[in-house]
């Protein structure tokens, strides 16, 4: 979920399931609804306008369930913290289980973590 | 119907039919995934894939949106129930399943559509706009697709002089030469667009899309969560098979059992395991190579499937 991000983060989340990273083969993939996800993936700096469809989110998601942090931003607003649109970092706002640094991070990171949250 | 069949046999061959197809439904689903994912230079995911989501899902909370009613929890069921009863009484992998009698044409489409119907209410019952919309798509082409259906298998049962699909079966096992005549090519055309139509695949409806404008399928299933989740996805695939089942025993039969014993069990299961990963690889080549039908595009792709199996019954009348 993109809660306010540069889109920088986006492009290297959806990179992993090209053929190069090929994270579905992990059977790792992404879904249309909240609701068949086991983890919510959060980008970006959270936004005010963006905390409360996050906090939606969150709760539409079926326990048990994780949030993942992606990117600088996700983890401490990076490049925008202290901007006035800023709500907070994701941890500021659900809780988090797990965060991948990087600006934007490795597609390869990513692919390594997901890996570790499923234990394949 | 052929002699032989004890009560204790026929209920096994409906045992093992019921097996098949809910263990054989993800796995077919799973080949058809890693084929494709062949196709575009991936490694894809392993084949067993589809049952360790399915585990998965099954042991997660149940989430029920604010609004839903009684109907919402009910819908996966009735659409498993119905797939299963289609599953057990048609005649898969032997032509004398217990309640064979009942596995009428016409019993088995509207089987089939009462459960897309169930899903459908499910889907409107969420109070949604994608359910709404997902359920009104899924409607419209099911109101084109099942006539096109039954008439395809209208074709089949005038020469057989029968409804009941085994009899259709033995029948044309009996007159091979029936099934090369043009009805029952025009009819062959028909059932595929059908089983395609039917089960949401390209080019009618993308499992794989997540984009509002093309969900059909994928629409009405976004409120479920958990274990319904995982039924409405096992019904999907379990749906798969018993279409491709049936297209594979009324157009190409051999290798059904026609009379009991293990050894004629045996047979009929590799066979219909070889004609499942046949029509499995070859639907999912056709899917990398197509791209989606217009929404609008698609109601003519049906006509033309229920004008195809209209010919083929007009066929049936004036050849003799
Ligand atoms: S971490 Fe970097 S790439 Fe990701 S959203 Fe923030 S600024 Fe953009």
């Amino acid at each position: 979920m993109d809660a306010g991000s540069c889109n920088g983060c986006e492009i290297e989340i959806a990179s992993i399931f090209s053929p190069t990273y090929d994270a579905e083969r992990f059977g790792i993939r992404l879904e249309a609804s909240p609701r068949h996800c086991d983890g919510l993936l959060v980008t970006g700096p959270v936004t005010r306008n963006m905390a409360a469809p996050l906090r939606k989110t969150f709760d539409a998601v079926p326990q048990p369930r994780v949030v993942v942090a992606v990117g600088d931003c996700a983890r401490d607003c990076g490049v925008f913290r202290g901007a006035y649109g800023v709500e907070g970092a994701v941890s500021d706002v659900v809780p988090v289980d797990l965060e991948i640094p990087g600006c934007p991070p490795d597609p390869a990171a990513i692919v390594r973590a997901l890996r570790g949250l499923a234990g394949t | 119907m052929s002699t032989g069949w004890s009560i204790t046999s026929m209920s096994a061959i409906s045992l093992l039919q019921v097996v098949l197809v809910i263990v054989g439904g993800p796995l077919l689903l799973g080949f058809m995934r890693k084929v494709r994912c062949r196709m575009e230079g991936r490694v894809g995911p392993p084949v067993h894939q589809p049952l360790l989501d399915l585990r998965k899902m099954a042991g997660r909370e149940r989430t029920r949106p604010e609004h839903a009613s009684w109907v919402f929890p009910l819908a996966p069921v009735v659409l498993v129930a119905t797939t299963l009863v289609v599953a057990a009484v048609a005649p898969l992998l032997a032509t004398d399943p217990a309640f064979g009698w009942s596995a009428d044409l016409f019993a088995v489409v509207f089987l089939l559509l009462l459960g897309s119907v169930s899903l459908a209410l499910g889907a409107l019952d969420t109070g949604t706009a994608f359910g709404g919309m997902g359920a009104s798509r899924a409607m419209t082409i099911g109101a084109l697709a099942e006539p096109a259906l039954l008439v395809a298998i209208l074709a089949l049962s005038v020469p057989a002089h029968s409804s009941n699909l085994p009899t259709i079966i033995i029948r044309s096992l009996a007159h091979p030469a029936w099934l090369a005549t043009p009805e029952r090519v025009l009819a062959l055309v028909a059932f595929v667009i059908v089983i395609v139509a039917e089960s949401g695949r390209l080019p009618v409806d993308n499992p794989s899309t997540h984009l509002e404008l093309t969900m059909i399928h994928e629409a009405m299933m976004l409120e479920y969560a958990g274990p319904d989740l995982a039924l409405v996805k096992l019904a999907e695939s379990m749906r798969l098979v018993v279409l491709f089942t049936l297209l594979a025993d009324l157009f190409v039969p051999w290798g059904i059992a026609t009379s009991p014993g293990p050894w004629h069990l045996a047979v009929a299961l590799a066979s219909t395991a070889g004609k499942l990963v046949v029509l499995g690889a070859a639907l999912a080549v056709f899917e990398v190579t197509v791209a989606k039908l217009r929404l609008f595009r698609v109601p003519e792709l049906l006509a033309g499937a229920f004008v195809l199996a209209t010919l083929a019954v007009l066929s049936t009348l004036v050849v003799p």
